[in-house]
Formats: structure tokens, sequence, C-alpha cells
């Protein structure tokens, strides 16, 4: 029954993901008095670049054909381990979040070759801010997971985030899951290139990180690093909007329901951040980081005594 | 079995002098991989034993020396790490055929040959000692042999250099070395390890020696000054031995203090994972901005002594609590050796590859070597994969050990008590971060050596022979194989660890390590998944282009329609946030010009990253050093008269010390 749950869980991620594109777009449009773009966008323009030929760099090699692929598995396979409505997940074993985070930095590295690969200097330049800054967020999430496995005595996600639900909110821990959480906002933005980070709409190629490297992909390679990032936002929402809602009210339909609206809702507060923030200036971005590391550290004062 | 186990020994050391003998003619070429393999075969048997069925190989007999004894033994901890030198040693050997041909120095080569050997012989003696002097006699020939190595291109200033600092660095090791031994000794009346079983009550003055002593040779941070400058200086398969296994000899030496020591006190816990986060992070940092390749791999080697060091840490720290957390973090130290071993050969073999081939190992005037060297390019990707510690190659299970060792850390459980889980604490962050910046290291050697544009002409033509390629990729497969098989080398790696452990164990405590191998089933299932998911995704990518107009182009340069391969980002400029956010702790020396004017000239940017131990610790220790030994000279200014008085001088105190 779990297993079948889990199935249903991931193949409504795989459906879904791209819409949550939408909500954040359509969130900032309301914030500026626009219209937005229609609700399903993303997936017309998934669609349109399937149907597509493509222009390669002459003188790239198969990583770069590769690198878009990868990403992608290596996202779906992260996707898989984190628990939905704190239901367990399709895989879960002690130490999976070492699993996740490794997954990502495979998609990540892939993405980073083929960047590399076309040689142009922008890509470089968006190759190395995304490599530093990522290198910088990875002991901010392990730790906050540890923090988590602390609280509810698990170490694999599937197991935290069933358990979180309930009594672990509103014990003495709750001032360490609130800075866990927080940290966790911070990493989300950081690996999803959102505001104040990295700016998803911008077109100045100098300050462009995630962006940047994709430039020179298009057609279905640049289809399957569009549907990626969606299944990105998808993953890494979970891990946060779990912490809000864990579930556990007893009725599956409800914790369903509930999960989906806290998944939406933190889409909408990504929304207004990018709305309301500037980015910061590149040499900031490590301190923002570093802000998130401390607060990922401080559930040690509450947890262990 | 013990008959196998000497012959393995003894071939090597018979292959070097084999090497001497005939290497000035053509088939003295294959003296030194043949018997490095025959040698490997031997010591199947003796390996499989002692690993798979526990026994212990004993062999003693009574020398001419005064002390000590020949007395060699194989128990589970020498197993091990035999295994290492057995894997890593045959392909380092072919390699070497290979990397040294149709360079016209055939009396170079055989004496390249006969001092890789006596390496080998060397590592593999420190290995199974099992007399006090005896190892101190291997290590000296193991330390010297690498010394020659290091030399090989000795009319080269800089090479001269390394050789120089090595030296150095070992023989400060072995003076440490020698002080442990001896000091053991004198207490136990016998230099046999048995007899100093105990560290006779003084474990807590030999374990800090054993730390240096062992430590400069496994580049601890602090102790690493040589391995920067001997791994680019010597030739790349010595490299690849040198760092795959001689470093390892230093990791072997501590653990074999500890398999001593009847109990761990905290506070070697503390000290080993204090020193593990200093070379991870250390090493690593210092890796991100190197541009040389070699010296880039010579520093991600610091790196990785860290990490193993962290897992001992987290190893001995957890013993004192929770005899599970101990030995889950031991098999990961244990396992982060041998895979280390293998995918840092790898990586040294490539890059030897590529410098051979382009001439060069900076990372700024190469580039775009995937199209023209493909196989070396493949192989280089997996061995970057893998030594990042990526699923589902190798490293990624060492890594996944010693993390799940400090997650049961945190995690309350039978223990709870505060200074373990603040170990544990230290630990995953450390690694966490050490992992991202090694990534990055790893994404500019190989973007910028094998990725884009070449940037100079001299780049590399085509791929070596098959006897360069053909090592390399087999330890490139092995990578595969282990990260596929890591349950399997959980389990292997964990019955060592139980047999260093100092309790008293019973079969039971294998049931955590059972069970985090069961868990990384899982890992292997998904990877397995995973890549058959890629295949059918890349497959269904050609079917929707298939019948479409696919078409080459020039890259997006910002409308700028003619991009030049000096415009490409280098090295350099890719770690530069790196370079930037270390500024304060790698104290480079930064000169150079920014253009300037509408008309700009030329512009010049230089960076120097020397370290900062060479600037402020063994600088001014070596300048006083120099100081006194410059005051002692005085003593000594060659006057007949002067040396008749010290004769004088001496027989009067030593009258009035018999009159005492």
């Amino acid at each position: 029954m779990d297993r079948l749950f889990a199935l249903v869980a991931v193949a409504v991620a795989l459906v879904a993901a791209p819409f949550l594109k939408t909500v954040i777009n359509r969130t900032k449009a309301a914030v500026a008095g626009r219209q937005g773009p229609p609700l399903l966008l993303p997936y017309r323009s998934l669609v349109r670049l399937m149907s597509k030929g493509a222009v390669y760099g002459s003188q790239t090699t198969w990583i770069f054909r590769a690198g878009p692929v990868v990403s992608l598995v290596s996202t779906m396979g992260a996707l898989c381990l984190v628990p939905f409505a704190g239901r367990p997940a399709l895989v879960h074993f002690e130490g999976d979040i070492l699993l996740m985070a490794y997954l990502m930095g495979v998609g990540r590295f892939f993405t980073v070759f083929a960047a590399m690969d076309t040689g142009s200097s922008f890509e470089g330049m968006g190759a190395d801010r995304e490599a530093f800054f990522s290198a910088l967020t990875e002991p901010s999430l392990l730790l906050g997971v540890a923090g988590l496995g602390a609280i509810t005595g698990s170490l694999s996600l599937s197991g935290i985030y069933g358990k979180l639900g309930g009594s672990a909110f509103l014990g003495s821990n709750l001032p360490a899951l609130i800075f866990i959480l927080a940290a966790f906002v911070i990493v989300y933005l950081v690996e999803n290139s959102r505001i104040p980070v990295d700016d998803p709409t911008t077109h100045l190629e100098l300050t462009m990180i995630h962006e940047v490297m994709v430039l020179d992909h298009c057609g279905i390679d640049l289809a399957f690093i569009e549907y990626g990032g969606a299944l990105k936002l998808w993953t890494m929402g979970l891990l946060v909007s779990g912490l809000v809602f864990p579930g556990g009210t007893g009725s599956l339909w409800l914790d369903v329901l509930l999960s989906l609206c806290c998944l939406m809702g933190f889409q909408v507060v990504v929304g207004l951040v990018e709305s309301s923030s500037a980015r910061l200036k590149m040499g900031r971005v490590p301190l923002l980081l570093a802000v998130a590391f401390v607060m990922s550290t401080l559930w040690i004062m509450w947890v262990v005594r | 079995m013990e008959f196998l186990l000497l012959g393995s020994v003894a071939l090597y050391f018979l292959s070097a002098l084999g090497s001497l003998s005939f290497g000035r003619r053509s088939p003295g070429g294959w003296i030194v991989p043949l018997s490095s393999v025959l040698s490997s075969l031997m010591a199947v048997l003796p390996l499989v034993s002692v690993l798979a069925c526990g026994s212990i190989l004993d062999f003693r007999v009574p020398w001419g020396f005064p002390v000590g004894s020949f007395h060699v033994r194989m128990d589970m901890l020498s197993g091990w790490f035999v295994l290492i030198l057995s894997l890593v040693s045959p392909a380092v050997a072919l390699y070497g055929r290979g990397y040294l041909s149709n360079r016209g120095e055939t009396v170079r080569g055989s004496w390249t040959g006969f001092f890789l050997q006596m390496l080998s012989g060397g590592i593999f003696m420190v290995l199974i000692s099992y007399d006090g002097i005896l190892f101190l006699l291997s290590w000296e020939i193991m330390s010297m042999a690498a010394f020659f190595l290091v030399m090989f291109d000795h009319p080269r200033e800089e090479n001269r250099r390394a050789g120089w600092i090595y030296l150095v660095a070992t023989h400060l090791g072995t003076a440490f070395l020698f002080f442990m031994f001896f000091l053991l000794g004198a207490k136990a009346g016998s230099f046999d390890l048995d007899s100093l079983l105990g560290l006779g009550g003084m474990a807590n003055l030999v374990f800090p020696l054993a730390i240096v002593g062992f430590g400069a040779k496994a580049g601890f941070l602090g102790l690493h000054l040589w391995l920067p400058e001997a791994h680019p200086a010597a030739p790349s398969h010595g490299s690849a031995l040198m760092s795959g296994v001689m470093v390892k000899t230093g990791i072997y030496g501590v653990l074999r203090v500890l398999a001593m020591a009847q109990e761990w006190p905290q506070w070697w816990g503390w000290l080993l994972l204090i020193l593990g986060v200093a070379s991870g992070l250390g090493g690593v940092v210092h890796s991100v901005v190197q541009r040389d390749l070699k010296r880039l791999l010579a520093f991600c080697t610091v790196e990785n002594m860290g990490i193993i060091l962290i897992g001992l840490g987290i190893g001995v720290l957890g013993t004192g609590y929770d005899r599970s957390v101990g030995v889950i973090a031991m098999g990961g130290a244990l396992l982060h050796c041998l895979n280390h071993s293998l995918f840092k050969a790898g990586l040294f073999m490539a890059a030897g590859s590529v410098i051979k081939t382009a001439g060069t190992g900076d990372m700024d005037w190469l580039g775009g070597l995937c199209r023209t060297m493909p196989r070396t390019g493949t192989a280089f990707l997996v061995l970057c994969l893998s030594v990042c510690g990526l699923p589902p190659f190798n490293g990624f299970v060492g890594e996944f050990l010693i993390y799940t060792a400090s997650y049961l850390t945190v995690v309350p459980g039978a223990m709870s008590s505060v200074g373990l889980r603040i170990g544990g604490f230290v630990a995953i962050s450390s690694l966490a971060l050490v992992g991202g910046l090694a990534a990055m290291a790893f994404l500019k050697a190989y973007g910028m050596v094998f990725l884009g544009f070449s940037r100079s002409d001299g780049a590399a033509k085509a791929d070596p022979g098959s006897d360069m390629v053909v090592p390399m990729s087999s330890l490139t497969i092995l990578c595969l194989v282990l990260g596929l098989a890591g349950s399997a080398s959980i389990l292997m790696a964990g019955s060592v660890a139980t047999a260093v452990h100092p309790l008293d164990l019973s079969l039971g405590s294998l049931t955590p390590l059972a069970e985090v191998s069961k868990a990384y089933l899982n890992v292997s299932f998904i990877s397995f998944v995973l890549f058959g998911a890629g295949f059918w995704l890349w497959r269904l990518r050609a079917r929707l282009q298939r019948d479409r107009t696919v078409s080459l182009g020039p890259v997006w340069g910002c409308g700028y329609g003619n991009p030049s391969a000096r415009m490409q980002y280098t090295g350099s400029s890719f770690s530069q946030p790196v370079f930037a956010a270390f500024r304060s702790f790698l104290r480079s020396e930064v000169a150079g010009s920014l253009p300037e004017g509408y008309f700009p000239g030329p512009s010049i940017f230089h960076a120097d990253t020397s370290g900062v131990f060479h600037r402020y610790f063994y600088g001014p220790l070596f300048g006083t050093v120099m100081k006194v030994v410059g005051e002692a000279r005085k003593l000594h200014h060659g006057g007949t008269h002067l040396y008749v008085f010290y004769v004088f001088a001496a027989l009067v105190a030593v009258l009035l010390w018999s009159l005492r």
C-alpha cells in the first residue's frame, strides 16, 4: 500500500512539477499588477522544444549531449527518495539523504561539464559560480538533515518526515525546527537559482548563473533541462513544505491535499520573495550561504544537551 | 602460504635487480610489469586465506643483527593494505613501460624500473614486518626508493628542490618513528610487535609520536609539504604508486599503533578528527587553486587523507561510546583507503598521458583533449566522479560509511554523549564542505583539460598506446565495479575494521555493518534503474532528432561570431571565487596590472599560492635551525689546539662525574 502510494506520488510529481513554475510566475505577475502567463505555459513550451531540431556548437562532444540526460535522470532518482505527505518514499533506507544530495551532485556535475564543453567564457563564468555556491550549500543541507535526524531519531528522509507530525513540533524542539527550515529555504533558493542569488529571467549573460550554463542547449536537450529544473523545484520543495506540514492528520486525502497546498503555498512565498527583493552582489552570496550554515547548526543548542 | 607470501615480496626485489641487468635491452621492458603481475598472482592465495578466512600468516627467523629478528606476519590489517598494493602495482608497472618508451633513455628507464620495484617491495615489507627494526629498515628502503623516483628528472632544478624537500620531510618523520620504536623497545626489552602490545603503558606518549612520524608519510596537513612538490616531479607512474599506495603506509602505521593499543583514550579520537578536518579542508582549498594538474592531484591526496582521518577519528571516538559507530567509521576509513588508491593511481596515470602527449600539465594551456584522446578522456571522467564521491562509483561507498557513522552519532540512541555528538556534527559539516569543494577542483581539472577549445598549439595529437590506456582503464572499471558492488566491499572492509578494534569482539559486532551493507543495496539498485532510464532517454532523444535538421554552428558569444581559444575561461578564472573566499587562508601573492587607457596594452596577472606553512611555519623554523647550527659551527673551526682542549675538557668532566 505504501509502495503504491509512493509510486502514485512520483507519477503525480512527474506530471505536475512544471506547474510549480506557473505558480511562481503567476505570483510575481500578480504582485507586479500583470495578468501573468497562461496556466499551462510550461507544458506548452516543453512540447514545443521537444518538436524542434537542434544546433550544436561546432566543437562540442558527446558530453554536451549527455549532460541534460544525466542531470534529468539524477533528479528523477532524487525524487524517488523524498517522502510525500508523511508517507514513506518509493525507496528509503538509512542514510538516503546522502544519496539524494550526491545524486543532485551528479546532475550538477554534468550540467557544468556540458557548459564547459562549449568553450564559451560566459558558460565558464556560470559554471564556476554554480559549482562554488553549490559547494557552500552542501553543509547546510546535510547538517540540517542531521538536526532533523537528531530530533526524530531516524536516519532516512522517510523516517524523519514521517515522524515529524504532531509532538515533535510543539515541544522544545520548535526553535530548532524553525532554524532548520530557514536554512532549507535559503538552500532551496540557491539550488534552484532563484532571486536573491540568481535570476531565472535575467537577460544579461554576465550576471547569469544557471541560465548561462544552458545558453547553448536547444530543442530536446533544453526540454530535458527545463523539465529537470521543474522536478528539482518539486523535490526540494517537498523537503521544505514537509517541515511546515508533515502530515499526520490521520486521513490520507486530507494529508495529500494539505501537502499539495503547502507545496504550492511555498512556491507563492518564493514568488513573493522574488518580487520583493533584488539580487545580491556576487561577492555577497557566500555570506548568505554562511548565514544558512549558521542556521543549520543552531539546532544543536536545543537538541543536544 | 607463508612461502607464497615471501615469494611474492622477493619477486619485487628480484625484478628490481632484473630491471637493472636487462633493462638496457628491449625485452627488459617486460621484466617489471610481468613480475608485478606474477607477484600479485602469488599474493592471491595468501590474501584470500587472510581476508576471507581470517587466518594469520606468520614467519620468523632470527638474523645476525644484535637486535630484532626477521619476523613477518600478515593479519587482516596488513592483508587489506597488501590487497591495495597488489591491485595498483601491476597496473602501475605496465603503465610505466608505455610511459617510458620512446623517450630514448633506456638507462634511466632501467633505473626507474629498479626503484619502482624497490618501492613496491619496500611498501610490501613495511606492511608485513612484525618487528620494529625490520619495520624501520623496510620504511627506509621504501622512502629512499621514492626519493630516487622523485629525482628521476634531476637535470631540472625544481625537481632537485622537490627531492630535497621530500628527503627532509621523510627523514623528519622517520626520526619520530625511530624515537617511538626505541622508547617502546627499551621498555619492553624486545622489538617484536607482539611484545609491544598495549604500548607498554606509554600509549599517550607514543601516539603523538606515531601521528607525526606516520603523518609525514601520509601527508597530514602541516606535514604535507613534500606532496605537491614530489608528485609532479616523479614520473607519472611513480606518482601513481606514491600517491596511491605509499601514502597509505602512513595510515597503516597509525592503524597498527591503534591495533597495538589495548584501549583508545578519547583525546586520540579528537586529535585524529581535528587533523582530518584540517587536512580535508586545507588540502581541498589548495587543490582548487592549483594550475598544474599533478599538483592539484597531490593536494587532493592530502584532502582524501583528511577524509580517511575523519573516519578514523569518529571510529576512535565512537568506540568509547558505542561499538557499532566505531566499526562503521573504521570500515569507511579502510574502504576509502582502497578506493582512493584505485582512483588516485588512475588519475595520475591519466595526467601522465596528458603530459606525455600534450607536453604540459599546466591547465591554462590545455583544453579540448576529449576529442583527440577519447579513451583517456572517458576514463578521466569516471575517475573524477569517483574521486568526488558521487554515486554509483566507489568513492561514494567509503564516504557513505563515514557519513552514516557520523549521522549515527547525532541520532539519539544508546549513547547521547554531548562530546561524541559534537564530533559527528563537525565531521558531517566538514565532509560536506570538502565534498563540494572537491567537486569544484575536479570540475576544473576535467573541464580545463578535456573540454572546450584547445588553448595551445601543442595539445595532444592522439591517445597514447594501449599499454598506457589499458592499465588506466582497468583501474577505472574497478572503480565502477566496486561502486556497484558496494555492499560486498562494505562487508569486506568491515571485517578488517573489526580486527583493528581493541575490544574483544563477538560475531555480533558485524550486525551494524551488515545493516549498512543492506542499505547500500538500495543505492546499487537505484543506480541500475537510473542507468536504464538514462539509456532510454538517450534513445528517445536520438529517435526524436532522427528526421529533423541537426546542424553545427558557433556557440553564443553575445553576438560576437569569432571566438578564439584565448577567450575561453581558464582554470585560474574558474577557481577565482574560491581564491577570493579563502584569500585569508591561502595567503596568495598576487601581482599584475589591469589594462588601462583608451588603447589598452597587455595586462598581466600572476598568483603564487606557495602555501601558508612554507611561509609562516617551516621557513622560520628552518631559519632558526640554521642560525643555531651556524652558531655551533664556531666550535669547530679546525685549529688543532682547540680540539686538544676539547679532549682535555672532556677528560676533566668525566673525572669529575666519576668522583661524584
